[in-house]
């Protein structure tokens, strides 16, 4: 494992793969709710878990709290997004994996997906399972507007736009599911670690 | 309640922010120049944490319905109270309002960010445990407009005067902690020569204007946790140095972070920055 310092309170944890991401960041949380780690954001990213605000000392205990390889699966909560797919790219998407349009609302559907990290906006999760081969080139000029609830892939990630925004994500499909509520115990519907289907209207 | 007269180009609420949340892609947000609105506070009784405003560069007009305590503090501005001067004292204004009165905050001549805090606190509904405006993610309320009134709280029993305020203006030098990215780049451009703080800079960031800083590995870096105080460095070599509205994970390389970003909030453009090395 590499550790690199963020500023006086930061760590970076680099990880060689998306599956050691999952499995430090379980292991953080479970040893943040246990009172073992004092941080004030665990952050998890595409190869890397973000600790800012660590306690002094956090660094050095890091080492010995080293997760198992690969036991942990995504173990959080199945998510199920009740999806649309008549997205305006999803025939391009179909042409550059090489498919119908079917069979790649197929791989969609049956592919199991979970949530890797979250950025960009407020409840923006970063859906990961797809195969590498399926990655797909971001559009060359963004979208100004995607409409909320919008189902899109960029690289090898899949990803649903919380609310309407800017965006260069290849659109397949869109749910009028809310992925983020203020009002909610847990505003956040997919959270790192949640386990996502996508259901096909 | 205080009703808005004026709201000037950008006035917003803030408090000291909503951390814990960056796993969901919710930025911290909260006042740039966190030190001077705790000062505010502290003026005026209330607890570090109250909420008050942040105005920028032109300040706001307000009507106060009832009587108030009131201190300004951060950038230096001056303010009328129902048309009278009000005057500085110690980098802050303390005054009372009477039932009616207008406060004009006006144009910062020094510094860009005033804060103004109100015995009671502004007390607008808080959103994920913060009333501060994200100008990023859109949470909580909205930038104030002309027109729009605001909630007031009920004094603490007696104001503290402590603290002494910051000074801003001048050259900035900012101290520097490299990593966790600087073996991507040439860091000597970094300390060779100075920057300047662009126009284009906002709650989000304050960019760079200088020597464009080289890589010397080609590649992406995979998207990644970045924190306050982080240096970006995009595709064109110019650095940006993240604020509170600043987004909870990036896809540039961080140089360094910088260890206090206040000095960021009352930073005009065209001020000339420099780095300096910590260990």
């Amino acid at each position: 494992m590499k550790i690199r310092r963020v500023g006086t309170a930061g760590l970076l944890i680099e990880c060689p793969d998306a599956q050691r991401v999952e499995d430090w960041r379980a292991e953080l949380w479970k040893r943040r709710a246990t009172g073992e780690l004092r941080v004030a954001e665990i952050v998890p990213g595409a190869r890397t878990v973000l600790l800012d605000g660590a306690a002094p000392g956090t660094a050095e205990a890091l080492p010995g709290w080293e997760p198992a390889p690969g036991r942990i699966q995504a173990e959080g909560p199945l998510v199920e997004i009740h999806t649309v797919f008549d997205g305006e790219d999803l025939e391009s998407v179909a042409d550059l994996w090489g498919v119908t349009v079917d069979t790649a609302v197929r791989r969609l559907v049956e592919t199991p997906l979970s949530v890797a990290f979250s950025g960009f906006a407020p409840g923006f999760a970063y859906l990961r399972g797809l195969a590498d081969e399926w990655a797909v080139p971001r559009l060359a000029a963004p979208r100004p507007r995607v409409p909320a609830g919008s189902v899109a892939l960029a690289g090898g990630y899949a990803g649903i736009y919380p609310t309407a925004s800017p965006g260069g994500w290849r659109l397949v499909g869109r749910t009028d599911q809310n992925l983020f509520d203020v009002r909610r115990e847990h505003p956040a519907l997919l959270t790192p670690g949640t386990r996502v289907r996508l259901v096909a209207m | 309640m205080i009703t808005v007269l004026r709201a000037g180009p950008l006035t917003t609420v803030q408090d000291l922010g909503r951390p814990g949340w960056a796993h969901l892609g919710v930025p911290r947000s909260g006042a740039l120049d966190a030190p001077a609105l705790r000062l505010a506070n502290r003026f005026v009784g209330n607890p570090d944490d109250a909420a008050g405003l942040e105005t920028t560069m032109l300040g706001c007009t307000l009507r106060f319905e009832r009587p108030a305590l009131v201190a300004v503090t951060g950038a230096v501005a001056d303010i009328d109270v129902d048309s009278r001067p009000v005057e500085r004292l110690r980098g802050c204004q303390l005054f009372e309002v009477p039932a009616g009165g207008v406060v004009d905050v006006k144009r910062a001549t020094r510094g860009v960010r005033s804060y103004l805090a109100v015995a009671g606190g502004i007390t607008v509904e808080p959103v994920l445990g913060s009333r501060s405006t994200d100008t990023l993610s859109g949470l909580g309320p909205a930038r104030l407009a002309d027109g729009d009134t605001l909630p007031v709280g009920v004094p603490a029993a007696a104001p503290m005067l402590v603290g002494e305020p910051a000074r801003p203006g001048g050259e900035l030098v900012l101290g520097i902690r490299l990593g966790p990215r600087d073996d991507w780049f040439d860091t000597k451009g970094l300390f060779g020569s100075p920057y300047r703080i662009s126009p284009l800079s906002n709650r989000v960031g304050s960019r760079l204007a200088g020597t464009a800083l080289t890589r010397t590995r080609a590649g992406e870096l995979p998207s990644e946790g970045v924190v306050l105080g982080a240096v970006q460095v995009p595709a064109d070599g110019q650095p940006i140095i993240f604020l509170a509205d600043h987004p909870t994970t990036g896809g540039y390389p961080v140089i360094g972070v910088i260890d206090d970003v206040a000095p960021l909030a009352q930073a005009q453009p065209g001020t000339t920055v420099r780095f300096r090395e910590l260990d």
